[in-house]
């Protein structure tokens, strides 16, 4: 079986220009998002409490809402999750567990007054001091940093050896540019889909970075490959046909990742979920991006040396 | 290349079966008595995550000891100068950690020397005349402040293990975090909300005289008199404390006693009236001590205080000897036992402050479990149909692989001691999408050069050897993102990013090495005449 036959020659740099166009107005449609709305954070990184509940019967925000309203808890967001009919919802508060301290045990009775006694299980709670969520906020920013410009030099490295310093830099700093898109293209949809961004958020982006870099080192090295075989054709045309014979791996290798994450997304429960959307987004993005921004930037340096 | 095939093949079924030993322990719940001697028994590890739990960072508030230092230090001082009659005319700790003194300008020269001798742990920060006298402005010394901050951190470590050793959790994780954080993991523990209550408690016990010589009521409304406080009661323990009505009192601001002297503390039913009480065994310092207090002050009312609430406030009726006291209030038989608990356990130097919790139930670690396990199954099954789909025979060489993969990846977890977690599990099924690229690539290169007409053995040589530089890149990648992650992470990422950087070795050599040593073999067999791709 074969998705795209041998042969094809699309002449993808061909719209690198249209790319480079509409991928620098979504990411700075995402960057602009970003800084109006602002990310929605989760506990980890804002600081505060999340409590998971889950009721037996059939309640409703409302109600759970009217519960808690007896406590001085401040501000509290009450949110569904999981699927339709499982009554689970979170209940987002301000302040920590040690700052609710004894209200902890109100808002049990809040609730049991309510509901019942036995009606509701507190399923998970998650309590961040400001400082640390302050803390893990400023890590994760750095080590998604960090390991997009690892790649960036790893790249460099590694094709710098074989390859000469120079053509080691653009496939670099290529692959930086097509990461640093596939983050923020993921960041996006985050923001859109309103997913509070938390750790696992981060280990994501992060996952995003080692995966999607995969697809730029194929396609480098097979333009590596091809520069050898062939001297007097031009990079355009190199690049191209690089592009076109690797393809098919690109697709089936995303396709099988694709496969598993949507498992999870639909089947691994609601903790996993927006991990499993930041990555199927991410993962997708990488694609296109290795096709479209990596290697037309190799292809725009070489330009301007001439 | 085709020779050491069979050296290979033994080299591969060594690794399975000790794989499949490694995951015994795991799969069969009841291990027959003759496994144990030299057979692995360990399991793979779930984390909070998965078996439910409480994960907590706590806080030593370590100023807090260095104030008390130096309040300490302050108090000593003091008396010390009045002894060698020169006495201070201004003494007090300020705000930026330093104690200021003041004596008459004349008593100036001694008195430095007297510091100078006496605590050699302070250092000078500033000393100046003016008309008033001398001023000196003293400070501890930085190699003193730093050794107060580790043993502070230690202490508070030691004695936050011994309370929960005696709370009762199994196989609780209690070690030390940067500077001056503690973690603390507590897996299955049933009532997080107690755990935390008898964790985080200062537990300072001290034995104040009540003042009965100003009114309570004067003192709330226009403030205390000098060396006087007001601390507060619970008239009655109501239904979670706070409905109880808060009660004050006006206590001699000296402290008589410390907890440091107890023993050991337990509980006593007591009568059906009163409820249970706790009663303390004093050391024969604190037994001498006690009998004096009591002797001195007879008739009247000792308030018993723990971490600034006062708990009771007995009239001694007479000299207490013995080394018994004994703590009655309205309790109920848990916060009873759990005042036991830290009593025995001893004070923390400093109060701690949880500043992170992760709690998770048991139900939705069992659901998160199941969830992990449905979705592993039906991924990976995605993905092996589309293999076969897409590659035929070398789809089902692939696939064979990957079943290998999983195998040494969980034995990996289980033998390294790993912790699994839900991300983990994800890392796992993301490893099953990921692992078949190696194939994939190697694939698509021979079905390039079978194209290009090469024999079906050259062809799959010469794919082994092509795929293998951007395999390698394209594991290294994601093997360099898994270290930064590691680094990162807490808990359950941590577990996802071992579990990716496992599978990464799992990966190449299973899609890589194994499959290769069916290819030799066909080669060898001189079979590989067509090829299924």
């Amino acid at each position: 079986m074969e998705f795209i036959k041998p042969g094809t020659r699309i002449p993808f740099t061909k719209y690198r220009r249209v790319a480079a166009i509409l991928s620098t107005l979504v990411n700075i449609a995402v960057l602009a998002l970003l800084f109006t709305k602002g990310p929605n954070l989760g506990v980890d990184f804002a600081g505060g409490t999340m409590v998971h509940l889950k009721f037996q019967q059939r309640v409703s925000i409302p109600e759970i809402r009217q519960a808690l309203g007896k406590s001085a808890l401040g501000d509290t967001v009450i949110q569904d999750f999981g699927q339709d009919g499982s009554n689970e919802f979170m209940v987002r508060l301000e302040k920590t567990s040690v700052q609710i301290g004894a209200l902890g045990e109100d808002i049990r009775r809040g609730l049991a007054n309510q509901f019942g006694q036995d009606s509701f299980e507190v399923r998970r709670v998650e309590s961040v001091g400001p400082k640390v969520g302050k803390d893990l906020r400023e890590r994760g920013i750095w080590s998604v940093i960090a390991a997009t410009l690892m790649m960036g030099v790893y790249i460099w490295v590694r094709f710098g050896f074989s390859f000469g310093a120079r053509f080691g830099l653009h496939f670099g700093l290529g692959a930086v540019i097509a990461l640093i898109h596939d983050v923020l293209v993921t960041v996006g949809a985050l923001l859109v889909a309103q997913y509070e961004f938390d750790l696992t958020i981060v280990a994501a982006l992060l996952t995003i970075v080692g995966f999607s870099v995969n697809d730029t080192v194929v396609i480098c090295d097979r333009i590596r490959e091809n520069m050898r075989k062939s001297r007097r054709e031009g990079l355009e045309s190199i690049i191209n046909t690089s592009i076109n014979e690797t393809i098919s791996r690109t697709i089936l290798t995303t396709g099988t990742a694709l496969m598993v994450l949507i498992a999870l997304f639909f089947l691994g429960g609601g903790v996993i979920r927006p991990f499993a959307f930041a990555l199927l987004v991410g993962f997708s993005s990488g694609v296109y991006s290795t096709i479209f921004i990596a290697s037309p930037v190799i292809l725009l340096w070489e330009r301007g040396k001439k | 290349m085709q020779r050491g095939i069979v050296v290979r093949l033994v080299i591969f079924s060594a690794l399975t079966f000790a794989a499949a030993f490694y995951l015994v322990p795991t799969f069969i719940g009841e291990l027959p008595s003759w496994w144990g001697g030299f057979l692995p028994t360990e399991r793979i590890h779930l984390g909070l995550d998965l078996q439910g739990g409480s994960h907590l960072v706590l806080e030593v508030k370590v100023d807090k000891a260095v104030e008390n230092a130096l309040e300490r230090i302050k108090e000593d001082m003091r008396k010390l100068l009045r002894e060698k009659a020169v006495p201070p005319s201004e003494l007090e700790r300020n705000q930026g950690n330093q104690i200021r003194l003041k004596v008459p300008a004349a008593n100036g020269d001694r008195v430095r020397d007297l510091l100078k001798g006496e605590f050699p742990n302070l250092v000078l920060v500033s000393s100046r005349t003016d008309p008033g006298g001398r001023e000196f402005l003293l400070a501890l010394h930085e190699r003193e402040l730093r050794s107060l901050r580790e043993d502070t951190v230690d202490q508070s470590l030691e004695t936050i293990r011994n309370r929960i050793d005696q709370f009762g959790v199994s196989e609780p994780v209690i070690q030390r975090r940067g500077q001056q954080d503690i973690l603390v993991q507590l897996p299955g523990v049933q009532d997080p909300e107690r755990a935390k209550e008898i964790i985080g408690k200062t537990a300072i016990l001290e034995f104040k005289l009540l003042d009965e010589t100003h009114s309570v009521e004067e003192a709330v409304k226009s403030g205390p008199p000098p060396g006087t406080e007001i601390l507060y009661g619970y008239a009655q323990k109501g239904e979670g404390g706070l409905g109880a009505e808060r009660v004050p009192y006006l206590l001699d601001a000296r402290t008589l006693m410390t907890g440091e002297y107890i023993t050991d503390a337990r509980v006593r039913p007591g009568s059906n009236l009163d409820g249970p009480y706790v009663e303390l065994m004093l050391n024969s310092n604190g037994a001498r001590l006690f009998e004096r207090i009591t002797a001195e002050n007879v008739k009247r009312r000792l308030a018993i205080v723990l971490d600034n609430r006062v708990y009771s406030a007995p009239v001694i009726q007479e000299r207490i000897g013995g080394g018994r006291a004994s703590i009655t209030g309205t309790f109920e038989m848990k916060e009873a036992r759990d005042l036991a608990i830290v009593l025995r356990a001893g004070a923390l130097r400093a109060p701690v402050e949880i500043v992170e919790e992760r709690t998770v139930g048991p139900s939705l670690g069992r659901d998160s479990i199941r969830q992990g396990i449905i979705s592993f199954v039906v991924g990976g099954s995605l993905v092996i149909l589309f293999m076969i789909v897409y590659y035929m025979g070398a789809g089902l060489v692939a696939d064979v692989a990957l079943i290998f993969n999983v195998l040494f990846l969980l034995a990996v977890l289980a033998g390294f001691k790993a912790v699994l977690t839900l991300p983990g599990i994800a890392g796992i099924v993301l490893t099953i999408g990921m692992a078949v690229d190696a194939n994939v690539l190697i694939n698509e290169r021979i079905r390039e050069e079978l194209r290009g007409g090469k024999s079906p053995r050259s062809a799959v040589e010469a794919g082994y050897e092509r795929a293998l530089p951007a395999i390698l890149d394209s594991n290294i990648t994601t093997f360099l993102s898994g270290l930064i992650l590691f680094q990162f992470g807490t808990g359950p990422i941590k577990g996802f990013a071992v579990t990716l950087c496992v599978g990464i070795f799992t990966t190449v050599l299973t899609a890589v090495y194994l499959t290769r040593i069916y290819y030799d073999y066909r080669m060898a067999a001189r079979k590989l005449t067509r090829i299924s791709i």
